[in-house]
């Protein structure tokens, strides 16, 4: 939820219409969760839930063994995945960024969970969905720990593109 | 400022801007983060307000009435089981003329236990005395909550306003804000009945009948007098600041053929719906009804009608369905779609318009055509 609302907002920081939408369902920490993100230049309308993403986040790659992440991903479509191998990815584009080992460094940790929502920003700044300084921005307007700053730095350093 | 927002943190900012005198409210999924936030403000000083954290939503109107009598401005935010619960009292803040505002956060009623948007629990409501109007996004819950107290509190009303927020869809869902600063825009309240230690009166005593029904006409008074009062805020609003929504919002309606209603956010999806139709050739329009009472004058005449309730009077029908018919002599295709936060997405709208069968009634995704 928090990736997707800082997404949106890094989104909106670039000039662009954002928004995010949450699926809530059971939410626990560690349960899997759906959030949705459109981002374009002219107002969003529309509410309901992503069917044919052009970009599927994975932040816990453990969820691939309940959910087809792929499942009506856009012919062009990419896949961004929290980890250190692209392996399990068959038949479309994926980018894999130690999300959890970045975390893990920067003691970015919440009652024993590694954050990944900060971090992440910065690997979607190297795909180019959103501006390192909007990623930036964003991260300081909703935490003021520098620490999600540096894990954000960190992982636009290490995707490879 | 421009910035962005969910529909919750949008309607704690337009309350924030109003100052009310006193706030008393109760937390319910997906309302929380409005009160969170409103406590917040309250906690930090940005807001000088009396916040009320009270031990039920029953206990949270009648503080607000309490509140209200005094001539204090009044806010209170509730969703869902919340709203039932506070229904007694409901009734009692229409009934005693206080012009509170209520953000509802609309979600489906249980069992089964369900936190997804659905407009019955508001629906419940409706005969109240209460106005009622939805909103479909995060800036329109601001605009909106801010216009419900100008009108609530104006002369000519003094009636109780409901704002109603699509659960979860509006609620949590982030976009684009511009909060304002309203200035005078919502005059301070001067409540005509308000108690006066120098003036003393009776309330709430034993109202015979003739009384009691002159009571009751004059709340139907003001209801019809409301109408107006909400054009003259909304043009000012307008004016203002560069916004405005209309008792309805039309899109591409002026040469529509057929026309899409619904309420909430899912009347901003059927205006996808409408750009997809229009693409094949199918001359289709939306209107998307904000005010539910007072309940708008539409002219539908000459036109096929697919109506979207998320709502139902079991028994009887889609309320805005049954609403349209009882006003004017409209065949129109009556869908039952998104209860309980049923996925409706504007494929599927547009589904429905393809394939309307005017004077049936279609369950969505459960069965066919009644």
């Amino acid at each position: 939820m928090t990736a997707a609302r800082l997404l949106a907002l890094a989104a909106f920081r670039d000039g662009k219409y954002a928004t995010a939408c949450p699926f809530y369902g059971a939410e626990r920490r560690g349960a899997p969760v759906v959030s949705y993100v459109r981002i374009d230049d002219r107002p969003i309308r529309v509410y309901s839930q992503i069917r044919n993403p052009d970009l599927v986040i994975v932040l816990d790659p453990s969820v691939m063994e309940v959910v087809d992440v792929l499942h009506g991903l856009k012919r062009h479509g990419k896949v961004l995945m929290n980890g250190t191998t692209t392996e399990k990815i068959h038949g479309a584009p994926a980018f894999a960024v130690d999300l959890t080992g970045i975390a893990l460094r920067e003691k970015l940790v919440i009652a024993g969970s590694p954050i990944l929502n900060t971090p992440v920003l910065g690997a979607l700044a190297k795909m180019g969905i959103i501006s390192v300084d909007s990623a930036k921005s964003a991260i300081r307007e909703m935490f003021s720990d520098e620490r999600n700053v540096r894990a954000a730095e960190a992982a636009f350093q290490e995707l490879v593109i | 400022m421009l910035t962005i927002a969910t529909g919750n943190k949008a309607v704690a900012a337009a309350v924030k801007e109003v100052k009310p005198d006193v706030i008393a409210a109760y937390p319910i999924t997906p309302q929380t983060e409005i009160v969170e936030q409103i406590a917040e403000y309250v906690t930090s000083g940005e807001l000088d307000s009396r916040y009320i954290p009270v031990e039920s939503e029953h206990s949270a109107m009648a503080a607000c009435i309490g509140a209200s009598i005094t001539g204090a401005r009044t806010f209170t935010a509730t969703s869902s089981h919340g709203l039932l619960y506070m229904h007694e009292m409901v009734n009692w803040a229409a009934g005693a003329r206080l012009p509170i505002v209520m953000a509802n956060v609309n979600r489906a009623i249980g069992p089964g236990w369900n936190v997804w948007a659905e407009h019955t629990d508001a629906f419940q409501e409706r005969d109240t005395g209460w106005l009622q109007v939805y909103v479909s996004t995060v800036q329109e819950a601001y605009d909106t909550t801010l216009m419900a107290f100008r009108i609530a509190e104006h002369a000519d009303v003094i009636l109780p306003v409901m704002v109603n927020l699509d659960g979860f869809l509006l609620s949590h869902s982030m976009q684009s804000l511009d909060t304002l600063n309203a200035g005078d825009f919502v005059p301070p309240l001067h409540l005509p009945h308000a108690i006066d230690v120098l003036n003393p009166a009776g309330y709430g005593t034993l109202t015979g009948p003739d009384e009691h029904f002159r009571f009751r006409w004059e709340i139907e008074k003001a209801m019809r007098r409301s109408r107006k009062v909400i054009a003259e805020t909304e043009r000012d609003f307008a004016e203002r600041f560069g916004r405005s929504y209309g008792v309805a919002e039309e899109y591409r309606y002026e040469d529509a053929d057929v026309v899409v209603i619904a309420m909430g956010t899912l009347g901003k999806e059927a205006e996808v719906a409408v750009d997809l139709l229009r693409n094949e050739g199918v001359n289709a329009g939306s209107l998307r009804i904000r005010w539910l009472r007072p309940f708008p004058d539409l002219d539908l005449s000459g036109r096929e009608v697919v109506v979207i309730d998320r709502d139902y009077s079991f028994g009887f029908g889609g309320i805005i369905a049954q609403s349209l018919m009882a006003r004017q002599r409209v065949d129109l295709y009556s869908v039952i779609a998104g209860l309980g936060g049923q996925e409706v997405t504007y494929d599927d709208i547009a589904g429905f318009v393809r394939e309307r069968r005017p004077g049936t009634e279609l369950w969505f995704g459960v069965n066919g055509n009644v």
